[in-house]
C-alpha cells in the first residue's frame, strides 16, 4: 500500500519504476517540436498517464498537450511564506519581549511597527526557498540516474533531438500496441529501454 | 499629420484633439455602444457638480466643499496620471501583452485639459479665507508682528507662496498635456497611417517623458494633498501617490475592458490572459502601495518626533483610527488575499468586483489623506464628499467613453498587436 502510494507520487515527478523483466519503457524520437507536440496529444488521447517528453528547449503549449494542468508550486510557496511570517513574528516577540527584554529609548519590547520589515523579509525568503525546493521536488530533480541514458540517441536531447517516453509502469503499456501508437504518431524511431541498473559505458571500459 | 487624421474643432479639441476615425476601424475594433453609455455618466456627473458647486459656495458649506471637491478632483487626476505612466512604461519596455487593451489608458490620458478646467473651483479657493490651503495662504504668515505668524511656515515661504504655486501648476499641466498629446495623437495617427517610424517616436517621447512625468507627479502630490497640512512633510509622499494612481489606472483599464466586452465589443480580442496580467499588476501595486505607506509610517514611528508623528496622530484619534484600520484592511489585506490566486485574476466577475473595489479605495485613500485636516476633532463623511466625487468622476468617465468611441478600440496597426492577441501566460 505504502509502496504503491510512493510509486504514484514518484510517477507524478516523472520517475517511473521499470517492470520486473527490466523493461523501462519505449523511447520514440520525433523530427521536430511540432511532431512531438502532436505525438504528446495523441498519447494523451489514447489514455496514457505515465509518459514524458524531452526536448532541448521549452515547447510552447506542451503543458496543455500533455494535460499537465497548473503547477502546484504556488501552494508550496504559500505554505513557505506563511511559515516565514509565523517564524519571524515568533522570533522577534520571543527574543525581544520574552527571553531578553531590553528597554531601548522607551519603545515597547515588542511592537508590529519595527517587526514588519523582518516579517516581510522572512516571508519572501521562505516563499522563495519553498518555491525553488518545490519546483525541484515536483520535477523529481536532481536525478543523476535515469534509465533513458542507456539510449545512445538520447544524448542528442540537449542538442537537436525530440523524444517522447512512455513508461512501462503505465496501466495501458503494451510493447506492441504502444509502439504502433508511437509509429502512427510519426516517430522516426522507437527504442525499447531496459533498466539494467548499471551504466553500460562503465561496463565497457 | 496625415490627411485621414484631422484635427478637431477648437472646443472639441479639449475633449478629443483628433476628428473621429472610427469609420476606418477594422470590423471588431469598432465602438458599437449607444450614446447613453457616455451621455448618462456625463449628464449625471454634470448635474451633481453643478448642484455641489451652487450649494457648496454658500457660506455654511464652503470649507467642506473645497475639501470634498479637491479629493474628487485628485481622484480623477490620479487616474489620468496612472494611465500616462502605463502608456509610457509600455512603450519603454516594448511590452506586447497590453497592446490589445492599450487604447483604454490612451483615451484616459487626454483627460488633462478637462481636469485643468475642473481645477477652477480649487483656484477660487486661493481667493478665499476658507480655501483648502488657508493654513499657508493667510496673510502675515511670515511676518513676526502678525497674529498669524507661524515660525515653521515662515521658513517654507520660499516654496509655499501663491505665485510660485501657480507657476508650478502651469508646469505640471504643461508636462501632462504635452506628453499626453504626443502619445495620444501618435497612436491615433498609427490607426490610419501605419508609418513604421511611429513606434520609434512613441518610445523617444516616453524616454524623456518618464523622468519629467515622475517629477511633475511627485511635486503635484506635495502641492495638492501634502500642502493641506503644511507643517508636515514626507519625502516618499509622491511615491505613495503614484502607487495609488498606477493601481487605480490598471483597475479602470480592467473594468472598462470588461464593460466593453459585456456590451459586445472586443470579443476575441481581450481574453482571460489579458485579465490575468492586469490582475497581476493590480495585485503587485496593492502590495507596492502598502509597502510605501508602511515605509512612510515606520520611519515616523521610529523617530518619534512630535512634529512628524502629529500627522499620524490626527489619523488615529477622534474616530479617524477606524478609518485608518479600514484603509489597512480594505486597501491591502483583503485585496492581497483575494487577488493572490490565479483563478481570481482569470475570472471576469471577480476581476470586475476587485476593480470597482480598488477604485473606491483610491478615493477613500485620498479622503483619508485630506479630511483629517478639516475635521480634526471628528471623523466624518459629508454628502458633498460623495456628490463631488461621483459628479467629477461622471464627467471624467463620460467624456472618456465619448473619446474612446470616436476611434478604433484597439491600436489596429501597432506592429505588436498580433503578438498581444495571441498572448498566453506561461
Amino acid at each position: 500500500m505504502l509502496k504503491k502510494i510512493l510509486q504514484d507520487a514518484k510517477a507524478t515527478m516523472g520517475i517511473y519504476e521499470g517492470r520486473d523483466d527490466r523493461i523501462y519503457g519505449l523511447l520514440a524520437e520525433f523530427s521536430d517540436p511540432g511532431m512531438l507536440l502532436h505525438a504528446a496529444q495523441e498519447v494523451r488521447k489514447a489514455g496514457y498517464k505515465h509518459f514524458d517528453t524531452h526536448s532541448p528547449f521549452p515547447i510552447h503549449g506542451m503543458d496543455r498537450a500533455m494535460g499537465l494542468g497548473n503547477s502546484k508550486v504556488g501552494y508550496i510557496t504559500l505554505i513557505g511564506g506563511a511559515t516565514g511570517l509565523a517564524l519571524a513574528t515568533w522570533l522577534q516577540w520571543w527574543t525581544s519581549a520574552v527571553d531578553y527584554p531590553i528597554n531601548i529609548s522607551g519603545k515597547p519590547f515588542f511592537a508590529f511597527e519595527p517587526s514588519i520589515p523582518i516579517m516581510f523579509e522572512l516571508t519572501v525568503l521562505f516563499s522563495a526557498l519553498a518555491a525553488v525546493a518545490g519546483m525541484f521536488a515536483l520535477n523529481g530533480l536532481p536525478r543523476p540516474y535515469n534509465p533513458l541514458f542507456y539510449s545512445r540517441r538520447f544524448a542528442h536531447v540537449t542538442d537537436d533531438a525530440f523524444f517522447l517516453h512512455i513508461a512501462a509502469s503505465d496501466k495501458q503499456f503494451d510493447l506492441k500496441q504502444s509502439e504502433a501508437l508511437l509509429r502512427k504518431a510519426g516517430a522516426l524511431d522507437v527504442e525499447v529501454i531496459e533498466d539494467r541498473g548499471y551504466s553500460e559505458l562503465h561496463a565497457e571500459t | 499629420m496625415a490627411d485621414s487624421a484631422k484635427r478637431s474643432s477648437p472646443l472639441t479639441w479639449l475633449i478629443d484633439p483628433i476628428a473621429p476615425t472610427t469609420d476606418q476601424a477594422e470590423r471588431g475594433f469598432r465602438f458599437t455602444g449607444s450614446n447613453t453609455t457616455w451621455m448618462v455618466p456625463l449628464l449625471v456627473g454634470a448635474a451633481l457638480v453643478v448642484v455641489s458647486c451652487v450649494l457648496g459656495f454658500s457660506e455654511s458649506f464652503r470649507e467642506q466643499f473645497y475639501f470634498s471637491y479637491l479629493i474628487g478632483w485628485t481622484f480623477c487626476l490620479s487616474i489620468a496620471i496612472g494611465a500616462l505612466f502605463i502608456v509610457i512604461i509600455k512603450h519603454l519596455t516594448k511590452a506586447y501583452w497590453i497592446v490589445a487593451v492599450r487604447r483604454i489608458p490612451e483615451a484616459l490620458i487626454w483627460s488633462f485639459p478637462l481636469l485643468l478646467i475642473l481645477f477652477i473651483p480649487i483656484l477660487l479657493g486661493f481667493l478665499d479665507h476658507h480655501g483648502p490651503y488657508h493654513h499657508w495662504t493667510q496673510e502675515g504668515i511670515a511676518d513676526p508682528n502678525s497674529e498669524h505668524y507661524d515660525e515653521i511656515l515662515a521658513g517654507k515661504v520660499a516654496y509655499l507662496n501663491i505665485p510660485f504655486y501657480l507657476v508650478r501648476m502651469v508646469f505640471y499641466f504643461a508636462v501632462w498635456i504635452y506628453l499626453s498629446y504626443r502619445l495620444y495623437t501618435l497612436s491615433l495617427r498609427q490607426d490610419v497611417d501605419p508609418d513604421p517610424s511611429i513606434p520609434v517616436q512613441q518610445r523617444r517621447v516616453s524616454a524623456w517623458g518618464l523622468p519629467l512625468l515622475a517629477v511633475a507627479t511627485a511635486f503635484a502630490s506635495y502641492d495638492l494633498l501634502m500642502a493641506l497640512d503644511p507643517h508636515w512633510f514626507s519625502t516618499i509622499f509622491g511615491v505613495y501617490f503614484f502607487g495609488g494612481a498606477f493601481l487605480t489606472a490598471f483597475s479602470i483599464t480592467a473594468l472598462v475592458a470588461i464593460m466593453l466586452q459585456r456590451l459586445g465589443m472586443l470579443r476575441n480580442v481581450v481574453t482571460a490572459e489579458h485579465y490575468q496580467d492586469l490582475g497581476k499588476l493590480m495585485f503587485g501595486f496593492v502590495v507596492f502601495w502598502a509597502y510605501i505607506a508602511f515605509s512612510q509610517y515606520m520611519l515616523y514611528w521610529y523617530g518619534g518626533i512630535p512634529e512628524e508623528t502629529v500627522w499620524f496622530r490626527h489619523r488615529m484619534e477622534h474616530g479617524w483610527g477606524a478609518h485608518s484600520a479600514m484603509l489597512l484592511l480594505m486597501h491591502f489585506i483583503l485585496p492581497f488575499l483575494i487577488l493572490l490566486p490565479r483563478a481570481v485574476k482569470r475570472s471576469i466577475p471577480l476581476m470586475s468586483i476587485m476593480a470597482v473595489w480598488l477604485i473606491i479605495m483610491q478615493w477613500y485613500d485620498h479622503h483619508w489623506l485630506a479630511m483629517p485636516v478639516l475635521h480634526v476633532e471628528h471623523a466624518t463623511f459629508h454628502w458633498l464628499d460623495f456628490s463631488c466625487w461621483i459628479g467629477l468622476f461622471g464627467i471624467f468617465f463620460g467624456t472618456f467613453v465619448w473619446r474612446l468611441g470616436r476611434h478604433p478600440l484597439v491600436p489596429q496597426h501597432d506592429p505588436l498587436l498580433g503578438k498581444s492577441l495571441r498572448f498566453e501566460n506561461a
